[in-house]
């Protein structure tokens, strides 16, 4: 492992391994450093990919048991790719009363898919957060921070469909990204 | 002499030295705090609270685990108030445990439901809320149910700390808090080596050995099939423990007399197989020191933890490792090979169980093709200790007062070399008084290398023979495995002398006499215990060294030929690979 760093070293912008060796050297010496190791990554990908998390851990000498309590520990991390459209059905108070658990519900039902899950394509992520501090407009989602308000918690589907109609730009990238 | 600490426990004076916490400060005046996450092995966490005691100059409620006692401390350690709180830790741990005992391999066996009934634990109000969580059974030598664990973490410890696998972690925090191996992947696929340590110190049923012992009972039923059984050394003297016997009784003779009324048809033993591993092994070792015929040092191979660690750890070793396949690999191979033929059997219908103080003699059996080189495997089943005490309480044989048997002295007759191969430092004690005589021609004046005896992580030793030195160092407990190696690394890249020649390394602390496989609640006191048990056969033995072992000669005469001749190497000898640490 170590004797091909010289090499790597070489291409570090083309592949992404290779700036995980860089991320390593960078962190590497500090104590305690791991969590700003991830954190950087994570910044990178949108997530922490398994293939990273071993790559990185063989770098810095740190082993994935160990990666792995950290990064399941701390909520803000993500081992999965957390979707093209990220839903957020807010979960708080307000959205609540007014029927937002049947939206959240609703939306598992269309995507196949529990809250927390990304679906298989990674087209979609649906999570439930806390307040977003718009009651007024309950019950709500926000899509890649755009706010759906007074949603028809019945209607999961119609919520999805306008998603897809404002937002179309995420089919394009996600076309482009495939090839 | 330092200052020491004079405090009371339950109005009983104690006097200890500084650092000593309340736990072993209140053992010392015989009182026994009760204790769920602590293992007298590993440090303490202070994670179940079980063991809290009262201070009563503050009135402070502390876990007597992890809190060192201070010059004038009152302690109370039984009132109803402390009972009630441990009572309340204890309800809140049964109330996300599964009330699976009846149908658990820890049942009778287990430190929670000890603690249960010495509480008086009955009904409670509160909802059982177990984890629905996936057994993973992928190794087939440990089995981990995470729906039983108590995240005490004593197995991540052990796997972590101890022996530096780091195959086993916790994932998440709070309440969905669970074990899990490294990335939460099955645990076959990370780098486990199986030593089953993580199973030896759970103190519930979370982690257990694979059992395997419904597979030999039906064959012992098959009528077509001749059932032969080995014993390994550290077998002996541990078995016993699960019948009442004193740490340490050498119950060999009980043991083959209950192999044969199980309906085991010849009945072998390891210790025979130690013999032969040495034979070939010292001779190995007298060629690479007198002949350079390979690397020095030489490591020894016979523990299958060590063996696959090695494989994915330092695989820059692999020429320095032993070819010897393990004793019970061999007495195998020779079932299916030599016993068969003399006996007139057909190889075929020969299963071979051997009962190992071990998890991953289980993976062992089939790591390569290599272990099947009598044209079947090898080996059919591994049991530990723990199932075989299981099938000794199932037959209903009476094993306290069974009387003694002899083996089959075919694969059964042993000298005390092979005995003490159960114990750390063994391996190279028993090589030592055999590569003496191959070196030499005669034997060494005392056959006794006490350097290589005790608990010590790593034991250093030399000694001359034929005006050579020739230097030897013990390591068990893998992550004592690391200081060796790093010398012998160090020299290599100075281009200086080994500091090294010989090389032992037994995976568990203790040796197979601690093994992952071996009856619960090894401390480095019991493991003590149990080597003196081998140590004393060895002494009182008639044979002591290896080749005065009359069977192997004839083994050799009447089949093998030429120790490390080709037959031998064919049956005997084995070789290794570099295997990735992360199957995914």
């Amino acid at each position: 492992m170590t004797d091909d760093t010289a090499v790597d070293d070489v291409e570090i912008e083309e592949a992404p391994e290779d700036e995980i060796i860089v991320l390593a050297q960078k962190w590497k010496k500090k104590r305690g450093s791991l969590i700003m190791a991830l954190h950087e990554l994570q910044g990178r990908l949108g997530y922490v990919p398994r293939e990273s998390a071993m790559k990185l851990g063989r770098e810095m000498g740190v082993p994935l048991a160990n990666i792995y309590e950290v990064l399941t520990f701390y909520n803000y991390f993500k081992l999965e790719s957390p979707g093209k459209y990220i839903i957020s059905v807010c979960t708080g108070t307000a959205c609540h009363i007014k029927g937002s658990p049947k939206l959240l519900h609703g939306i598992e039902d269309e995507l196949g898919i529990k809250e927390g899950e990304s679906t298989p394509d990674g087209e979609y992520h649906l999570q439930g957060v806390r307040c977003l501090g718009c009651c007024g407009l309950a019950p709500l989602a926000s899509v890649n921070g755009k706010v759906y308000g007074k949603q028809d918690v019945t209607n999961a589907h119609g919520l999805l469909e306008q998603v897809k109609q404002d937002q179309p730009m995420h089919v394009a990238a996600e076309a482009t990204d495939a090839e | 002499m330092t200052n020491m600490i004079n405090a009371t426990i339950n109005g009983v004076p104690v006097e200890v030295a500084p650092g000593t916490t309340i736990l072993d400060a209140a053992r010392k005046v015989h009182v026994k705090i009760p204790t769920l996450c602590k293992h007298p092995d590993l440090e303490a966490t202070g994670a179940c609270g079980i063991c809290i005691v009262k201070v009563k100059n503050t009135g402070k409620m502390l876990r007597s685990c992890c809190t060192p006692i201070d010059e004038g401390m009152d302690i109370l350690t039984e009132t109803p108030e402390i009972v009630e709180v441990r009572r309340g830790v204890l309800e809140l741990t049964l109330s996300r445990h599964p009330n699976e005992c009846l149908t658990c391999l820890r049942n009778q066996n287990c430190e929670l439901q000890a603690l249960a009934a010495d509480f008086g634990m009955t009904g409670s109000d509160l909802p059982n809320v177990v984890p629905d969580l996936p057994l993973d059974t992928s190794t087939r030598s440990i089995v981990l149910d995470p729906r039983k664990c108590v995240l005490c973490g004593r197995c991540i410890t052990v796997c972590q700390q101890h022996q530096n696998v780091w195959a086993l972690s916790f994932l998440n925090r709070g309440f969905k808090t669970r074990i899990a191996a490294a990335g939460d992947i099955p645990l076959a696929d990370s780098p486990c080596v199986r030593c089953g340590q993580c199973s030896a110190h759970c103190p519930t049923g979370a982690i257990v050995e694979y059992d395997e012992t419904v597979d030999v009972w039906n064959k012992l039923q098959d009528p077509d099939a001749y059932c032969v059984v080995q014993i390994a050394p550290a077998v002996r003297v541990a078995v016993g423990e699960a019948f009442g016997f004193p740490i340490g009784a050498n119950l060999t003779g009980k043991i083959y007399a209950s192999l044969r009324r199980m309906g085991f048809k010849a009945v072998f033993d390891t210790n025979f197989g130690a013999d032969l591993t040495i034979i070939e092994e010292a001779s190995e070792f007298k060629s690479r020191l007198l002949d350079g015929t390979g690397a020095l040092p030489l490591i020894t191979s016979c523990c299958p933890g060590w063996v696959d660690f090695m494989e994915k750890f330092h695989g820059d070793m692999i020429d320095h490792f032993s070819s010897c396949k393990s004793p019970h690999e061999m007495v195998g191979a020779l079932s299916k090979t030599y016993y068969a033929h003399k006996m007139g059997i057909d190889p075929a219908k020969v299963f071979v169980v051997s009962v190992m103080p071990c998890t991953a003699k289980k993976s062992e059996i089939i790591r390569s093709k290599e272990m099947s080189s009598s044209g079947y495997q090898d080996v059919d089943v591994s049991l530990t200790t723990r199932e075989f005490a299981r099938m000794i309480k199932q037959s209903g044989i009476d094993f306290v007062s069974i009387p003694e048997e002899q083996p089959d002295h075919m694969l059964g007759a042993y000298t005390g070399a092979g005995t003490i191969f159960g114990a750390t430092g063994g391996v190279m004690e028993a090589a030592l008084r055999t590569a003496h005589y191959y070196v030499t021609g005669h034997d060494a004046p005392r056959v006794d290398f006490e350097m290589t005896r005790g608990l010590e992580g790593v034991k250093e030793g030399r000694l001359t023979v034929a005006g050579k030195e020739i230097r030897v160092a013990v390591a068990h407990g893998l992550a004592n495995v690391e200081e060796v190696l790093e010398k012998v690394r160090a020299a290599r890249e100075a281009g200086e002398e080994v500091p090294y020649h010989f090389i032992e390394v037994m995976a568990c602390a203790g040796g197979c006499v601690g093994g992952g496989g071996q009856p619960y609640g090894a401390t480095n006191e019991l493991r003590s215990k149990r080597a003196a048990g081998l140590y004393q056969e060895d002494q009182a033995g008639l044979w002591r060294c290896s080749h005065h072992n009359p069977y192997i000669k004839q083994l050799y005469a009447d089949f093998l030929g030429e120790i490390g001749g080709h037959e031998a190497h064919e049956l005997l000898h084995t070789s290794y690979q570099v295997l990735p640490e992360y199957k995914r």
